[in-house]
């Protein structure tokens, strides 16, 4: 696929006439969209200079939900930040709590037991699909085939019913705490997940079914907003508009964490770098988000799941410190100056629905950590649409912002 | 081990690199004005193609020097970082060379670093701010910047006279509730953290 950006030609009667016709003298129009706009999903603004329909240059404007996570990080110990993290990638806060406690547990070099690495695996997979579903229904919207809306957020909130029993909350689920997670799944709850699992993928087929083969997509989609491999990787994409590029790079894959390495699963990789690719990419990787869960819930080994033995870093159990002197201590010191780690510094990435969430960490020693970098995929993704804008029509930005499914949470942090 | 081979192969590029404390990735400290130069070398020779992350750090208002640039690299064969790290030279005016013309996602991430941390980079392309509104005229994430946040003018005299919308400090009620890091275990538990101003007292002049 050719890197250069091509002008485009209309293939209607009218374009053919205005090009034709050179007496007519124009300027280019500079428009702001949004950051108001249902189409820049969150509050994106792009600054924009069209010669008609045709884009002559993009310029993104971020910050408009910047709240100062990582200033607010060097005040929180360790488990205050954990309700933060949902709100970075607010679509799948599951998978934001299990990178940064894998990250937190990277800095204490601390081995979480295999039963809590199972329940990450299966709820960060359950968020994955939660995302790409809001993804692809938010994306189609936008291009205009509103059923598959429809059908993606029957299923989410089949999710969220998931979630909630789980975890308390439907949305800002804070399920993990530094050497585990805040509480064992409920009995059943694995059933009424494969049952979701058995309902969900028919219904898959059926938005496949819509959308795939469909002409109308096809058009709007297919070489629309092609991103090379060189690019992508300069840029600094990740995930699955990384995948979507013919890149074959998945940190579950190839840098496994939280035993990912016990599970069978396929990589979906596109060819051509278009919008469709990436729309194919995530649809695939549904369904083998599905496969995942159904091995983790298969294989899921008994035991604890929180590290018993980090005794300086997960709070004890509640009858326990009411009644024992020593794990009333823990807790105190625990709540209030937070977990003891060590110093030094960390970087660890997680494979999460929008690209790699990393957390670069500089502890200090002590509970608070003295620098945290979020290392948010969305801010990267979005870096290519000053490139990949140009030359397009208006109508095209939506397939590309749909396409590259970017969240403001974690652009801006 | 991989960590040993880079070492020395990069010192053959700059003989001052040293290792970095790290608990992960393989880490060095170089002189900044050879990052450039050892990114591309890890990115031509070591195919460490992308760079995931470029950041900084502030050492404490009172610490020389202040303010230290970090990058990491990933190779996308190998699925392995690196950290790169540096020291900019000059305390009040810190800044660094840029790595744009190597790696485009630099563009963005020096622009957050040079909006949050006031790192200026030289040879970027165009710096300005991204986060915050381009006149906004603090670095938040330094060091002496307060949790609330200063009181500033907000640019458009027009928009701020309409809508009635000022730039205050968050009001904190005698600073935020949280642990410092400090060695004394007093200080170590909860406490309110910038107790000289709330919303009934005005924050003293400095």
């Amino acid at each position: 696929m050719s890197t250069e950006t091509t002008e485009y030609t209309s293939p209607d009667a009218a374009g053919k006439t205005a090009a034709a016709s050179q007496e007519f003298e124009t300027e280019h129009l500079e428009v702001s969209m949004g950051p108001s706009h249902p189409s820049t999903h969150g509050v994106l603004r792009l600054n924009l200079e069209l010669d008609g329909e045709i884009v002559k240059m993009c310029d993104p404007v971020l910050g408009y939900l910047h709240r100062g996570d990582e200033k607010i990080a060097e005040n929180m110990t360790y488990n205050q930040f954990v309700p933060y993290t949902d709100r970075l990638d607010y679509l799948a806060p599951l998978a934001n709590n299990a990178a940064y406690a894998m990250a937190v547990e990277k800095l204490a070099n601390l081995e979480v037991p295999e039963r809590c690495q199972a329940i990450r695996v299966v709820t960060s997979e359950l968020a994955r699909i939660s995302a790409h579903l809001l993804g692809l229904g938010a994306y189609t919207m936008d291009v205009g085939a509103l059923t598959v809306f429809m059908i993606t957020f029957t299923e989410r909130e089949k999710l969220y019913r998931l979630f909630e029993e789980l975890t308390g909350a439907r949305f800002t689920t804070s399920y993990s705490r530094i050497g585990g997670v805040t509480r064992d799944m409920p009995d059943g709850w694995t059933d009424r997940v494969l049952n979701f699992c058995e309902e969900f993928l028919p219904l898959l087929d059926d938005v496949e079914a819509l959308l795939t083969r469909n002409r109308i997509w096809f058009d709007r989609t297919a070489d629309i907003g092609i991103i090379s491999k060189e690019d992508a990787i300069s840029y600094g994409l990740t995930g699955p508009n990384l995948r979507g590029s013919g890149v074959d790079v998945d940190l579950r894959r190839d840098a496994p964490y939280s035993g990912y390495e016990n599970y069978d699963f396929e990589v979906p990789l596109g060819e051509n770098g278009d919008c469709y690719d990436r729309y194919a990419v995530r649809m695939e990787e549904m369904r083998q988000s599905v496969r995942i869960v159904r091995q983790a819930i298969a294989k899921m080994p008994g035991g604890p799941f929180y590290a018993e033995d980090a005794t300086k870093i997960f709070a004890p159990r509640k009858d326990k410190v009411l009644t024992s002197m020593e794990e009333l201590i823990q807790n105190f010191m625990i709540t209030t100056e937070g977990p003891d780690m060590p110093e030094g510094e960390v970087y660890f990435e997680a494979e999460n629905p929008k690209g790699a969430l990393g957390f670069y960490i500089v502890s200090k020693g002590g509970g608070v950590p003295y620098r945290m970098k979020i290392r948010g995929p969305s801010f990267n993704n979005l870096s290519i649409l000053e490139k990949v804008c140009l030359g397009g029509m208006i109508s095209d930005i939506s397939a590309i912002l749909g396409s590259l499914d970017f969240v403001m949470g974690e652009c801006d942090r | 081990m991989i960590a040993q081979d880079l070492k020395s192969a990069l010192q053959e590029l700059c003989p001052d690199l040293e290792e970095r404390d790290s608990l992960d990735w393989p880490a060095f400290n170089c002189p900044i004005a050879k990052i450039p130069e050892l990114a591309q070398a890890l990115r031509d020779e070591r195919d460490y193609n992308a760079l995931m992350d470029a950041t900084a750090i502030d050492n404490g208002v009172d610490a020389s020097p202040r303010f230290t640039v970090v990058y990491h690299l990933f190779s996308t064969k190998a699925a392995t970082y690196v950290r790169l790290a540096a020291d900019c030279e000059s305390d009040e005016e810190p800044s660094a060379p840029t790595l744009t013309d190597l790696f485009k996602s630099a563009n963005w991430m020096e622009r957050e670093t040079f909006d949050l941390m006031g790192i200026r980079y030289e040879g970027h392309p165009d710096l300005r701010r991204i986060l915050m509104w381009d006149e906004y005229p603090h670095h938040p994430l330094r060091k002496d910047f307060p949790l609330a946040g200063f009181e500033s003018e907000l640019s458009d005299e027009e928009i701020a006279a309409n809508t009635g919308v000022k730039v205050k400090p968050a009001p904190m009620a005698g600073g935020p509730f949280v642990a410092q890091q400090s060695c004394f275990e007093s200080k170590r538990e909860p406490t309110a953290k910038d107790e000289s101003w709330n919303e009934a007292k005005e924050k003293p002049e400095k």
